[in-house]
């Protein structure tokens, strides 16, 4: 395996609060060093990185891989490929398949599934109960055993109060968070959108942002109670950013994730009945949308997740009150959060980058997220000032269901490594030699 | 560049209606079972012109009515720039002798839509036409049995009706090159 | 110029003041044809109509079928069923397939929200929304702007009360839009749980009991009690909502004005409404039927016929 040396970027690691132009030097699948000038080793791949960003690869807390079960919608192979093409050195592989990975073997199955594609490392998560059913606790030592990185029952919340609790207590055994999709079933059933204007407008169910924000306090609660970490899956109401902005100021082990669609959209999207802009939970209101910006800002809200989510064009070509809810968005992250989040004054391109590597890595105690001396091998190299027209027909997921179509961003990632192998490179295109 | 020419003025207009009338009467020899169904919008101001010279001479009060032929066209393409329909009225027309009144005769079209509404309402024993300005120019084997002038025209020409009771004065005229 | 009003109507929404009454203006003739012995105009001859109703109705597809005979359509009634999910034929392949026949018009009703939209969008026929979901009604409202005008002669400072469960209820929403781009004041009366939370961004007001409603109304628009959309309890029980919200002859003894009684129909007897105040006389409720064939049949002419053709002078009409 030969040395690579990424040249004249602007390094950022806001492990270590470094920001500048330096050398990278991976040999190996690890870091070796970061500095000026430093020497190129024989056979080395050398990396031009004058006017481009070099950054730990970004770390995905919350990805759909369809694999088993979807396989026409997206397979680990391309969902890695994907990420990889977002600048993400890493993702973790939400467990509503089909079959539902509440198993060792399943866990064992997504492992070497992702050793094959060999692209974007793939964690498993995997569920709270057996079957995502509610019910009955997982084994979550063997999850853990075979390679699960946390548990979760994303797509369902965990309405069992009594469940929740003892989940949190027994993940404490094995130092994994448990991850929630924050949702009363009782007050959103049946909702298609946020409950607001629009949805009067267009005669849809509302999903009021009360559904949230009650699942919310009972899992800060509920934390605070036994001692566990609990995640917080896609935050997207005013109310959730204060409740947990309270419970972290209480100390109590909380961490929160955000996707772009939350601090990029608001609920107008849904006019016209666009399907594309149906996910769970909904796009709020515009002070929705500004409170989420300030928490990424402030930190309430920790890290920047995806929330990846593929569905056929067919699917999501229908009524809107029977189309799936999710949308892609592994190769719109980082667009999006140049775009909105750093040109929009909310973040500087080190906090960017810190809710996209670090602050992941650390909360989920997961390799990467920091160029110290031996770290992991995954790195992003991307151009912050490229601005570039969102064309769905030239991602690299299966599927296209995105909002964002003809939408014109900056910052997009032009080389990803992974355990000091390039996997990604936008000059050369994709694998098969088509350019993307 | 359109020419603009005066076919009739007030007077003229006046004494064909008062021809027109009594050629009426004559040809239905009197005025029983008669019955007067104007076209709108401008044949139902004529229609009631000549009912008025009619009941005048003949001492009666002969029924006429209105008819809209809006929704019998055979182009439903050009509905035109207003295009709510006209009042549609008419009295009795089972076995009545129909005369029907219009403005302008030109290439029929408008008559035999007319004939078919009426046939929807009833069957005349015998429907008579008849109009102020007979132009030329038909498409349809229909021909006027009463008229208060005639006028050859081309395609490019127009004959412009305007009526008192709806423009504010009696005149008749001819526009040569109005597209 | 009015404006055309395009290929399709999908709702009042998107409509202007003037289209609105253009549609008015054009039921009125249509009234005379259905007093005709014969009951037909060819205007819409060799048109095919088809009228697919994914929700059961017979009043409203009646009506529409009646329109379409009086105006020599060709018509075929198709009743689907259900949703996309659960009849397994999609909405886009019923759309592809109809216009594989060249249909020329389609009107339709359906469960889901946006569903003439999404219909309209994906096939050349016009599509007139005859019902989508929560979404809209607004040929049932333009029949009711036309009852209300015919009894007060206009619709602008009107006061309509729009009473029952609006929360599921098209024909509570494009009544709002009719109503308010024509100038009335509108006012919504229900259990708060059956009322949108936004309702007054609309433009409404809220009038807590029915006997509010019926001190500040000229007009009350009574709202059929949506058992069979009703998700879970929205209200304790129908004896409770008659008996607080009820339109009783009693309630209606102490209108300080004589109350214009309006209701879209099938009425639940004793629950929203007594029945001698359907049958009294201050309802308008068989007028709204046979308005409804005139408007509908305006409806179908106005977009049958397409762009009004190039402007022609007064008096140069074809002859």
């Amino acid at each position: 395996m030969r040395p690579i040396l990424i040249r004249g970027g602007r390094v950022i690691d806001p492990s270590r609060g470094g920001d500048g132009i330096a050398d990278l030097l991976l040999e190996g699948d690890r870091v070796s060093a970061v500095g000026r000038n430093i020497g190129e080793p024989d056979g080395a791949v050398v990396i031009d990185a004058a006017g481009m960003v070099v950054a730990p690869g970004f770390i995905d807390l919350h990805t759909h891989l369809r694999e088993p079960g979807q396989e026409d919608l997206e397979t680990m192979a391309s969902g890695a490929m994907a990420a990889a093409a977002g600048g993400f050195s890493a993702v973790c592989a939400m467990p509503n398949t089909d079959p539902v990975t509440d198993n060792q073997a399943a866990v064992g199955f997504i492992v070497g599934q992702a050793q094959r594609a060999g692209k974007a490392r793939v964690h498993p998560i995997g569920a709270i109960s057996v079957g995502q059913k509610g019910q009955q606790l997982a084994e979550f030592g063997e999850l853990v055993g075979a390679g699960a990185v946390a548990v979760s029952d994303d797509g369902k919340p965990v309405m069992s109060s009594h469940l929740m609790r003892t989940a949190l207590e027994y993940a404490r055994t094995f130092g994994i968070p448990v991850a929630d999709h924050c949702e009363d079933m009782t007050l959103a059933q049946g909702g298609a959108m946020h409950e607001g204007l629009v949805s009067t407008r267009l005669g849809l169910k509302g999903i009021p942002s009360a559904a949230e924000e009650i699942m919310v306090a009972r899992d800060i609660i509920l934390a605070e109670l036994t001692g566990g970490h609990v995640h917080l899956c896609h935050m997207s109401t005013r109310g959730s950013v204060e409740l947990i902005r309270r419970a972290k100021e209480k100390g109590i082990r909380v961490t929160a994730e955000a996707c772009p669609h939350h601090f990029s959209l608001t609920h107008e999207a849904c006019e016209g009945y666009n399907t594309n802009a149906k996910m769970n939970p909904p796009l709020r209101e515009a002070e929705d949308r500004a409170a989420v910006r300030e928490g990424l800002r402030d930190g309430t809200i920790d890290v920047i997740a995806t929330d990846h989510a593929p569905h056929h064009y067919d699917a999501k070509e229908r009524e809107f009150d029977d189309a799936p809810n999710g949308i892609i968005g592994l190769e719109t992250a980082l667009g999006l959060a140049v775009t909105e989040l750093v040109d929009g004054g909310i973040l500087t391109l080190p906090e960017m980058i810190d809710r996209m590597s670090t602050t992941p890595a650390r909360i989920f105690n997961l390799p990467g997220g920091t160029f110290a001396t031996g770290a992991a091998g995954d790195v992003v190299v991307f151009d912050p000032a490229v601005e570039w027209e969102v064309r769905p027909e030239d991602f690299f997921s299966k599927s296209r269901n995105t909002p964002f179509r003809g939408r014109r961003l900056r910052g997009r990632a032009e080389v990803t490594i992974v355990r000091g192998e390039v996997v990604f490179d936008r000059a050369k295109g994709a694998p098969n030699g088509a350019r993307r | 560049m359109t020419i603009r020419t005066e076919l009739l003025d007030e007077r003229a207009i006046a004494r064909a209606l008062v021809r027109m009338a009594s050629e009426i009467v004559e040809r239905c020899r009197g005025t029983e079972d008669l019955v007067l169904v104007g076209i709108q919008r401008r044949g139902v101001e004529l229609a009631y012109r000549i009912k008025r010279l009619i009941d005048k001479v003949e001492h009666g009060n002969i029924p006429c009515g209105k008819l809209d032929i809006t929704l019998y066209r055979d182009d439903l393409q050009t509905i035109g720039p207003r295009p709510v329909v006209g009042e549609t009225r008419l009295p009795e027309l089972d076995d009545k002798t129909v005369v029907i009144v219009d403005d302008v005769l030109y290439t029929g079209r408008t008559v035999r839509a007319a004939l078919d509404e009426c046939a929807d309402f009833g069957r005349p024993r015998r429907v008579l036409l008849c109009v102020l300005v007979d132009r030329g120019g038909r498409e349809l084997p229909i021909q006027a049995d009463i008229i208060g002038t005639s006028v050859s025209t081309t395609e490019a020409d127009r004959v412009d009706v305007f009526v008192s009771e709806l423009d504010g004065r009696d005149v008749v005229e001819l526009v040569r090159g109005a597209e | 110029m009015t404006p055309a009003l395009g290929k399709d109507l999908v709702g009042l929404e998107p409509l202007s003041a003037d289209q609105i009454r253009l549609l008015l203006d054009t039921a009125e003739p249509f009234k005379e044809v259905s007093e005709r012995t014969i009951k037909k105009v060819p205007a819409l001859r060799g048109k095919t109509i088809v009228n697919l109703f994914f929700e059961a109705s017979t009043r409203t597809r009646i009506s529409f079928e009646f329109a379409e005979k009086r105006l020599s359509a060709d018509t075929v009634n198709v009743a689907a069923s259900g949703s996309s999910v659960s009849k397994g034929e999609t909405l886009v392949d019923t759309a592809k397939n109809l216009e594989a026949m060249r249909i020329d018009m389609v009107v339709i009703r359906h469960g889901s929200s946006g569903a003439a939209q999404f219909l309209g969008q994906r096939i050349a026929s016009n599509v007139i929304n005859a019902g989508d979901g929560k979404h809209e009604h607004p040929t049932q409202a333009l029949l009711d702007l036309l009852t209300l005008r015919d009894r007060f002669g206009r619709i602008e400072g009107l006061k309509v009360a729009i009473c029952g469960d609006v929360l599921h209820s098209r024909v509570a929403r494009s009544n709002i839009w009719g109503l308010t781009k024509l100038g009335a004041e509108v006012g919504v009366c229900g259990p708060p749980t059956l009322l949108p939370r936004n309702i007054r961004d609309l433009g409404v007001t809220i009038l807590p009991r029915i006997e509010d409603a019926i001190q500040w109304a000229d007009a009350l628009n009574i709202l059929r009690l949506q058992l069979e959309r009703m998700q879970s309890g929205f209200i304790p029980s129908l004896r409770e909502y008659n008996r607080v919200f009820g339109v009783t002859s009693e309630r209606l003894a102490r209108a300080p004005k004589d109350l214009l009684i309006l209701h879209p129909g099938p009425m639940n007897r004793g629950v929203e409404i007594d029945s001698d105040v359907a049958d009294g006389p201050h309802s308008v409720i068989l007028p709204q039927v046979t308005n409804g064939v005139a408007v509908r049949m305006a409806v179908l002419y106005l977009l049958a016929g397409g762009m009004p053709g190039p402007g022609q002078a007064a008096g140069g009409e074809e002859r």
